[in-house]
Order: C-alpha cells, then sequence, then structure tokens
C-alpha cells in the first residue's frame, strides 16, 4: 500500500513538472524514478521510454504505466497512471472555469487571437521534426502526402488511417524484403 | 450518456493516437467536427492552455475538452465529470496496452512486425498532424467568409506567425525557449493589436 502511495505521488510529481511534450518528462522521470526512487536502472528506463513512444496514446501516460507496471504489478501501472495525470486535472479544471468565465472580454478574446497563430506555428515546427524523422525515403514521403491530403479533403477518420498505414508499413517492408 | 459518447471518443483518441500529445490533434478535430461539442477555435485555444500548463499535453486537452462540453451540459458538476471521464478516456488503451507489453517486453521490442509498421505509421501522423495543422492556419489566419481575397486575409495573424516562425527556428538565442514563451509574447500582442 505504502509504495502504490509511493508511486501516485512520485508521478504526480512527475506530471506536475513535465511542461508540454513527453519528451521534456525525460530529464525529470530520470531524477525520480533512477537516481531517487531506484525503480528502474538509466537502461531499463530508456527501454520503457522507447516503449511508450511506440505504443498507442501519450508517451508520459505510456512510460508512467510501465514504470508502475514493473515496480508493484497491475496496481502499481494504475497508481502510477493516476499520479500522472492527477496534476493535470486538478490544473486544467480550475483554469477551464476561470478561462471560460472571462472568454466574453474583449482583451481576453484579443489575448487568444494572438495565441491561436501562435499554435499555428507551434504546430509547423512539430510537423517538421516529425517530418525528419518519419519521412526517410520516397515510400514514406507518399504515405505522408497521401495522408495529410486525404485527411484535409476528406471526412474519412483519422482512425482508417491510421490502421491503413500501419497494415501498409507491414505489406511493404515484408514486400520488399527489408526491416526498417 | 453524452459521458459514455465521450468516454468512447477519447478512447479512440488513445487508441490510435501515435506518437505524442500532438498526435491527438487531429482526433480532437475530428470530434469537434462530429459532435460539435466545441469549436475550431476553441480546441485552438486548448492547444495553448495544454502547451503552458503543467501535465502532459494530450491529457490536458482532454481534461479541457471534457471540463467544456460537461459544464455545457450539466453546469459545473457536469465539468468535473467529464473532465474526469475523457481523460480516463484517454489513457485507458495506454494502460491496457502497456499492461500487455510489459508481460511480453523483450518479444514486443525486437518484433519485425511492430518496426515495420511503424515504418507506416510515423509518416502518416505526421501527415495527420499537417493536416490538422493547415485546418488551424486556415481558420485562424484566413477568414473565409469573406471570400477568396486579401481582404480574407488576416495580416496582423500572418506577419506575427512569420515572426514567430523565425525567433523559432532561425534565431540561435531564442529557438531553444521553451514553447509557453512564445504563447505569452503572442497573447500580449495579440492584446496590443487587437486580434480577437
Amino acid at each position: 500500500m505504502r509504495l502504490l502511495l509511493d508511486l501516485f505521488l512520485t508521478f504526480a510529481k512527475v506530471g506536475v513538472m513535465t511542461f508540454g511534450g513527453g519528451y521534456a518528462m525525460l530529464p525529470i522521470l530520470q531524477r525520480e524514478v533512477v537516481e531517487n526512487k531506484h525503480w528502474a536502472t538509466e537502461d531499463e528506463l530508456m527501454d520503457y521510454f522507447a516503449i511508450g513512444q511506440c505504443t498507442p496514446g501519450i508517451i508520459a501516460v505510456n512510460t508512467a504505466t510501465f514504470v508502475g507496471q514493473k515496480t508493484k504489478g497491475f496496481w502499481g501501472g494504475i497508481f502510477a497512471t493516476l499520479g500522472v495525470v492527477c496534476p493535470s486535472l486538478i490544473i486544467i479544471a480550475a483554469l477551464a472555469g476561470v478561462i471560460e468565465a472571462f472568454s466574453h472580454l474583449t482583451w481576453v478574446k484579443n489575448a487568444f487571437g494572438g495565441v491561436r497563430v501562435c499554435v499555428c506555428v507551434l504546430i509547423l515546427n512539430a510537423v517538421v521534426k516529425l517530418l525528419k524523422k518519419a519521412v526517410v525515403d520516397k515510400v514514406t514521403a507518399v504515405i505522408f502526402l497521401l495522408v495529410a491530403l486525404g485527411s484535409l479533403l476528406t471526412p474519412v477518420s483519422p482512425v482508417i488511417f491510421v490502421v491503413l498505414a500501419a497494415v501498409a508499413g507491414i505489406l511493404l517492408m515484408n514486400w520488399g524484403g527489408k526491416t526498417a | 450518456m453524452m459521458y459514455l459518447q465521450m468516454f468512447w471518443e477519447f478512447f479512440k483518441t488513445g487508441l490510435f493516437a501515435v506518437g505524442g500529445g500532438m498526435a491527438t490533434i487531429p482526433f480532437l478535430y475530428e470530434i469537434s467536427h462530429k459532435t460539435g461539442w466545441f469549436t475550431p477555435d476553441q480546441l485552438a485555444n486548448m492547444i495553448a492552455v495544454g502547451e503552458s500548463t503543467p501535465g502532459p499535453i494530450g491529457v490536458n486537452m482532454a481534461t479541457y475538452v471534457g471540463f467544456l462540453n460537461g459544464m455545457n451540459h450539466d453546469g459545473i458538476w457536469g465539468a468535473l465529470l467529464g473532465a474526469v471521464v475523457a481523460t480516463l478516456g484517454l489513457v485507458t488503451p495506454s494502460v491496457i496496452v502497456i499492461l500487455i507489453v510489459a508481460a511480453i517486453l523483450k518479444s514486443f521490442r525486437n518484433n519485425r512486425h511492430v518496426e515495420n509498421a511503424f515504418y507506416g505509421l510515423r509518416p502518416a501522423s505526421a501527415g495527420l498532424i499537417a493536416a490538422a495543422g493547415i485546418s488551424v492556419m486556415l481558420t485562424n489566419l484566413v477568414d473565409a467568409s469573406a471570400g477568396w481575397s486579401i481582404g480574407a486575409l488576416n495580416i496582423k495573424g500572418i506577419i506575427l506567425a512569420v515572426i514567430l516562425w523565425v525567433l523559432t527556428n532561425r534565431v540561435k538565442e531564442t529557438k531553444k525557449w521553451h514553447p509557453i514563451v512564445f504563447i505569452g509574447i503572442s497573447a500580449l500582442v495579440g492584446m496590443v493589436f487587437q486580434m480577437g
């Protein structure tokens, strides 16, 4: 029970200190999980993080579940996960109410008008960064273009594109006789 | 009923969004289109709030959507319930998948099919986020109601976007800054130049 509580609190701390994307949490995880709590070695943590990136869902959540499971089994995974999302729940719930209450004010509208422009640039930067990792040859360039155009111009659900792309990856690589 | 549907929508997002928080954006976009629970403008606000508050951005956005949607339906208690339901929906697939993977760790990491699937998944995920990004840009930098003309362009917005792009990509001193700094600057610029 004590260990479960410890997992919850440690990952709540990791959640609070993770600002933005999952990559920001790696140095914090190293300090808390490896150096302070000794729940995993440096190498194990890198493995969990790598798997967190290539399994569905939020990287931070995946890594938390993994460390929790390895430390204290099923319930360890559950408590670590609840810990990592807990700060978001509290902070966003408090903030969303305030933002919505003031959203009709002119200066708030103006501020968000500027902020939304910034969001455009942040997404653009994220896409460019992803492209460097994802588009490694002509085939992946074609997949990128097909999915981008298909998603933009048709109402087909992203779910369909994700499933098709995974199948295409397996078929193309087996057909080509090589491994990614 | 609405809460069940919301759990299901976020469950799907958690199951199919591969590659971190930004990968949830195309799914949130689809939810906005399909259900009308929130507008594309509100979604862009949520991305900004999710990026500039503590916690993983994907979780923050799910909580925000759930909160807002619950509030619109049932007031403050609905908002709290909605925030919890959306967040749990998002993380449930992660928990299930990871608990399974953790049990078969070695064979999963070096599985040829998993690696091959990611050969296709990575560019597809980038394509989905690119499409969502273009939609966000069109709603914010072009006023579609004014038709296709120079007057339809949000000139102030485009100038700010170009400056931000240069600062985040080309200027050595500023490109390492955390996104929250640029979001803060943009909020100030928006207020001063009345960009709402």
